[in-house]
This record gives structure tokens, C-alpha cells and sequence, in this order.
């Protein structure tokens, strides 16, 4: 018994912290946010101090529920909040005498997260204190957990998760479903927030790979919230969602055993998450109705393309094209170099590197890889070159590690080539 | 970095325009692929769009008759708008404009900054 509730404690603590923090806070208000963490923080410490004596009981969920709801009615009874603030309100939004027996039905929980994503995401407050703030509160990672994950300390997510709050306040941001005729403004703004934090589980620089996954997951969760509710449910959002099942299908494949990055050329696709590229066909095709083509349907198109392994001058001329299109809407470096990278496939090496030359990132270490690899076979003095660079610009051992296997691998095939005369 | 407005010219109006609409297919990769290197230099301040080639020209007097204006062969086809470093650069540019090997005539202005 012991065992089972060590394994599904903080298995409830992920699953359900959320959800009855979403709750509560729609419930309350912005303003008593606080509260609502404190009462469900109360909930799960109660549950692990009587589930260790008395063990689980039958349904460990409504079990929660149940003492959370029980709480929320003592603590309104408590304090004066209720009668002067919370009261008028609660009557305001439902008639009150069922508020307490609908709180943590499905459909409420839904809603609730749903608002909660708007508020959270909110473009008023900045995107550091945004991305903690949601990890926080809809995703239930803790603060070290979030520190972990940023390769950072504690009290700097605290700070930033105290700053996301006390934005919210200031600018009375309120937590509810938003109109439909709002929606589609601020839903750019969820997906960014959402994006960034994928991303961020993606790319970032932190060696914690079991994390990283998490915070991808818990991305497409989100995403997956906002597809089931139907004001929410645009083609944008399913083409994020398949750009993250593609990307996310090579998570395993794309760390070696030592934790170093094994660029997409050298991964063994037997390694693929094929469910997840299944997974993300399924979107990409919903994605493609309506009239608004955005970068999420470029991004999520270029990473389908990537899904197909085998080289070939159809696959590449998709992928320049997409790439084309995506600099077009919107410019960024790293499209930039990689829409470098596909010119060289379908036109030659020698024409992307006149390209290279001119995309003036000569402070990327990206930009010193791509013609690294671009030179290589070509000029390998200058491809040496441009990689030693590269490995001097490049912070994180990831990058620096696949850029000496680079740097390795010329220097033997130059001294096999000195051999050989 | 100044600014610069990148004008194609070409033959809309008679009857065997260049280029061919033959030709004008086969330059759609080659054009999105000069689009694209531009956007890729992040010089790119507006992307062309497709115009018809119907068009008005309106006179003074309320006069108004069928487009597109065109006093010698040469009609707007595309409008871009680029940022470079000067008429060298924004030249160099303009030179890839895949459309030029069919006819096509390209001027390049720039925006003079008020100061």
C-alpha cells in the first residue's frame, strides 16, 4: 500500500494540482490567487498524512476533490473575504447554491483551464514570468522542478512567478472563457506563450532530457486543451500541434547515450516515434482548411518533410519552398540558415554558400556550422576554420560537442587524404 | 540601410506580352526563391503580391479608362519594397530578379528619409 501511494501521490500532484488550482482561481478571482494555491497545497498535504495511515482510498480523485471543495467552504465561512468580496461575485457568475456541487465537474475543469491558459498567457506580462508562471500553474511543476529545467536557482523562478502574479493583479486581468469575438486576437498570443514554451523544452540547454520531455508534453497538452474546445479549435492550433508531434517523434533519437546531440543526418530513424509523426499527419491535415496560412502551417509542413528520412530533390524543393514562404512572413535567423541549408541540398553547395555569405550572422555559431558543413568536401581548410569558430561561439556542451565530432571528423579525413599522395 | 522600392516592368498590354504566361509559370519557384534569399538577408521590408492585370487609370476631369497604365509597353507586373545598404546593394539585389531573362525591366528608387 505504502508503495502505490509514493507512486501515485505526485502522480496526482501533476494531474490534478492544475486543474483544482484552475478552478479555484476562476472561482475567486485573480485577486485571492494565493488562496487558491494554498487550499489545494493544504488538500495534497492532508491526503499524503492520511493516506500513509490509512491508505488509499477507493477513489483517490474525488477524494481530493471532495476535501479541496470542503476546504474552499470552510475557508469562505472563515473569512470576511466571502461576505464582502467573493460573495457578490460568485452570485454575479452563478446562482450560488450550486456553485460548490459544480465545481470540479469535467466540464467546469475544462472551462476553467481554458481561462486560465488566457489569463496566464496574457501579453502583459513578460514572457520569462509568463512561461514560469503557466509551468506553475497549468502545468504543476514545481519551482525547482522549473529552476532545473532553466538552469537556474529557485528564488529567480520565484521572482518570476511573483512578477507573472502581480501583473495580473495590476492589470485586473480577468479569468474567464474570453468572448468568441476575442478570441482570435489573443489566442496568437496563447499560441506564442505555448510555442516558446515547447521550444524551450526542445532546445534549451538544460542536459535534464527527462524534463525536457516533460515540458514538450505538457505543450501539446495545452494545445490539446484549447483544440477540444470548439471557439478554440482553429487550424492554427492544429498545425502547432502537428509541427510538436513531428518535432517531438525525434526527441529519443536525438541524444546519444552521453547526453551529446545527434544531429538530425546522423539519427537512426528506427528511434522515430512513429505514433507521434502519425499523430502528427492527423493534425497537419486539419490544419489545412480555412484561409489563414501561418507559420505553424509552414514550420509544422517544413518538419513533415523532415519526417520522410531518405534524401531526395522533391523533399528538398518542399522544404526551400516552405522555407521561402515562412521568411517571407516572418524573418528570423535560424529559418534563415536553415533555408541556406535546403538551397545547398537542391541547388549545390557552391550557390548556398554565396547565399551564406550573405546573410551577414557572422556572430551565430549556427551560421559557422552551416558553412562548415557547406565547405566540407569542397574546401576542408575553410571548413575547419568555420567550425573552429563555431565551437568557440557555441555556449551550450550539446552544440560544442556535435561541433568537435565535426571538427574530428575533418581533421582524420585530412590526415587519411595526406596519406593517400 | 535606406529603403528601396523594387518595380517590375512588363509587357501586360499587347498581345504577345512578355514574357509568355508559359514563362511567367516556369518563373514562380525562381521568383519565390529571389523573394526568399532576400527575406532570408532580412531585407525584406514588403513581400510582392500578386496584382491583376485588369487595372484603372484615372485622369484628371473624372476621366477614368481600362489599366493598366502603360505609356510604353512596360506595365507595373510586381512591387516590392527592400531594405539595403545603398543603390550598389540594392542593385545587386534587384539584378536576380529571375524575371528579367524574359524581358522583364527593373527599377529600383529610394526612399529619401525626411531630415
Amino acid at each position: 500500500m505504502l508503495m502505490e501511494e509514493q507512486v501515485l501521490l505526485p502522480h496526482l500532484f501533476r494531474t490534478e494540482y492544475r486543474k483544482m488550482v484552475s478552478v479555484l482561481c476562476h472561482l475567486f478571482g485573480i485577486e485571492h490567487i494565493e488562496v487558491a494555491e494554498d487550499i489545494v497545497s493544504e488538500t495534497f498535504l492532508i491526503a499524503t498524512e492520511t493516506w500513509s495511515i490509512k491508505g488509499l482510498p477507493d477513489n483517490p480523485v474525488a477524494w481530493l476533490y471532495t476535501v479541496a471543495k470542503n476546504k474552499t467552504r470552510n475557508y469562505l465561512k472563515r473569512t470576511a473575504l466571502f461576505e464582502q468580496k467573493l460573495l457578490p461575485e460568485i452570485r454575479y457568475r452563478t446562482s450560488e447554491a450550486e456553485e460548490m456541487e459544480l465545481v470540479f465537474s469535467g466540464r467546469n475543469i475544462a472551462d476553467s483551464q481554458l481561462a486560465m491558459i488566457f489569463a496566464v498567457c496574457h501579453p502583459a506580462i513578460p514572457f520569462e514570468s509568463q512561461v514560469a508562471l503557466a509551468l506553475n500553474l497549468l502545468c504543476g511543476f514545481g519551482a525547482q522542478e522549473i529552476a532545473d529545467a532553466f538552469l537556474t536557482n529557485k528564488e529567480v523562478i520565484y521572482k518570476r512567478i511573483n512578477r507573472a502574479k502581480h501583473k495580473l493583479k495590476e492589470e485586473k486581468i480577468r479569468i474567464e472563457h474570453p468572448l468568441a469575438a476575442e478570441v482570435n486576437g489573443r489566442l496568437d498570443t496563447v499560441l506564442t506563450t505555448v510555442y516558446l514554451l515547447f521550444s524551450e523544452g526542445y532546445y534549451a540547454s538544460s542536459q535534464n532530457t527527462v524534463l525536457r520531455r516533460e515540458l514538450c508534453e505538457e505543450a501539446m497538452r495545452l494545445i490539446e486543451l484549447l483544440i477540444l474546445n470548439p471557439d478554440t479549435n482553429t487550424p492554427a492550433v492544429h498545425a502547432l500541434l502537428a509541427l510538436m508531434c513531428f518535432h517531438c517523434s525525434r526527441f529519443d533519437a536525438r541524444t546519444g547515450e552521453h547526453g551529446e546531440m545527434i544531429l538530425y543526418a546522423d539519427q537512426d530513424e528506427s528511434r522515430w516515434d512513429w505514433s507521434l509523426v502519425k499523430k502528427g499527419t492527423v493534425h497537419l491535415n486539419r490544419a489545412a482548411s480555412g484561409s489563414v496560412l501561418t507559420k505553424y502551417h509552414l514550420e509544422a509542413g517544413i518538419a513533415y518533410w523532415h519526417t520522410l528520412k531518405a534524401d531526395s530533390l522533391e523533399k528538398w524543393g518542399h522544404i526551400l519552398g516552405l522555407y521561402n514562404e515562412l521568411l517571407i512572413l516572418e524573418y528570423s535567423p535560424i529559418a534563415a540558415l536553415n533555408r541556406t541549408f535546403a538551397l545547398a541540398k537542391v541547388r549545390g553547395a557552391r550557390i548556398a554558400i554565396a547565399e551564406a555569405e550573405k546573410l551577414g550572422l557572422t556572430d551565430n555559431h549556427f551560421y559557422h556550422s552551416l558553412l562548415g558543413n557547406l565547405y566540407s568536401g569542397l574546401d576542408d581548410g575553410k571548413a575547419l576554420q568555420h567550425f573552429e569558430i563555431a565551437f568557440d561561439l557555441a555556449n551550450s556542451p550539446g552544440d560544442k560537442g556535435a561541433i568537435s565530432k565535426n571538427i574530428r571528423r575533418l581533421k582524420a579525413a585530412g590526415q587519411t587524404g595526406g596519406a593517400g599522395k | 540601410m535606406n529603403e528601396f522600392l523594387i518595380v517590375i516592368h512588363r509587357d501586360l498590354t499587347s498581345k504577345d506580352a512578355k514574357p509568355s504566361p508559359e514563362q511567367m509559370q516556369a518563373a514562380i519557384k525562381p521568383f519565390q526563391e529571389w523573394i526568399g534569399g532576400i527575406a532570408a538577408q532580412n531585407k525584406l521590408v514588403a513581400p510582392p503580391k500578386r496584382w491583376d492585370t485588369d487595372g484603372r487609370v484615372v485622369k484628371a476631369n473624372n476621366m477614368v479608362v481600362n489599366g493598366p497604365y502603360a505609356e510604353i509597353k512596360e506595365s507595373i507586373g510586381g512591387v516590392l519594397m527592400i531594405r539595403a545598404d545603398g543603390y550598389d546593394d540594392a542593385v545587386e539585389i534587384a539584378k536576380g530578379c529571375p524575371i528579367l531573362e524574359w524581358g522583364a525591366v527593373v527599377e529600383v528608387r529610394m526612399a529619401v528619409t525626411a531630415n
